[in-house]
């Protein structure tokens, strides 16, 4: 299902190597809200069927398959980044309920919405004023 | 597709790189929120063909409103607005995405047709078409035999 990428690719971070095909680590934001964790992921090139989430043991993987868009022998005046799949993993606790997280993609930036457990969301307590 | 698997010596590459959402979710004081400086710059691969000019920027995020291309002579100027996130009543554990303003001045080996230059912007990805002007395009020459 993988392709192998013709070409070198350059720097775009260190890419991570995994049987022997080469992936990037997209640059990511994790932003504390009230009521959720958002993450949300640069991962240009991408088209939103290409980009696969999974969950499982705890471990949040999100892999997004980026093809190649040079043409082949192409003459190269520049080249400052590589381009290949977006591969990155991070630790879910329980504090996130992770049966409603739910993922929106536009313009290149994948954002993952992970709702923080009920019982975790800050809570207004009420105080009883006894005369 | 296929799930990916995960064997153990990628398990540890991937504990490195754990985010540690859940460290800083439980009280971990979280790590400086500000972008690195320097870091504001366009990285592009620009590349050439007999009739064009191509220069490619990543620009995850920007809509079209947020890009501002100019051309001079055989320079592109380009210019990008990135959004700023939200600051208020929010906190941030990974702060890695570019934000804000930053420009970059390409200059490029050879001229061209300044009315023909088109952009196009898809999944985050900005590519600039710079036709090559008729005059540098190369020509086949034809030998008279005598």
């Amino acid at each position: 299902m993988r392709h192998q990428h013709g070409g070198k690719p350059m720097s775009r971070g260190v890419p991570e190597h995994l049987r022997g095909d080469r992936f990037y680590s997209p640059a990511v934001d994790i932003v504390e809200k009230e009521d959720e964790i958002l993450l949300i992921a640069d991962v240009p090139g991408a088209k939103p069927d290409d980009i696969d989430i999974q969950f499982e043991d705890g471990l949040l993987t999100v892999h997004a398959k980026v093809p190649v868009r040079y043409p082949d022998g192409v003459e190269w005046l520049q080249q400052e980044y590589g381009v290949g799949d977006y591969l990155r993993s991070f630790q879910v606790s329980e504090a996130i309920d992770v049966a409603k997280i739910s993922a929106d993609y536009a313009n290149g930036v994948l954002i993952l919405h992970l709702p923080k457990s009920a019982g975790l969301r800050p809570r207004k307590i009420a105080v009883n004023v006894k005369a | 597709m296929a799930v990916p698997h995960f064997g153990p010596p990628s398990l540890d590459q991937f504990r490195r790189e754990f985010d540690r959402l859940l460290n800083n979710f439980l009280g971990e004081l979280p790590e400086s929120g500000l972008p690195l400086p320097g870091r504001q710059r366009i990285p592009v691969n620009v590349w050439e063909t007999p009739e064009a000019f191509f220069i490619e920027a990543e620009v995850p995020g920007v809509t079209t409103d947020q890009v501002d291309i100019s051309v001079v002579g055989n320079e592109v100027t380009l210019r990008i607005n990135r959004p700023q996130p939200p600051e208020e009543s929010v906190t941030y554990h990974r702060r890695e995405r570019q934000a804000g303003e930053c420009s970059r001045v390409i200059k490029l080996p050879g001229e061209f047709d300044p009315d023909r230059v088109q952009a196009d912007l898809q999944h985050g990805v900005l590519t600039i078409t710079l036709p090559k002007s008729e005059a540098v395009r190369p020509r086949k020459v034809q030998i008279n035999v005598r």
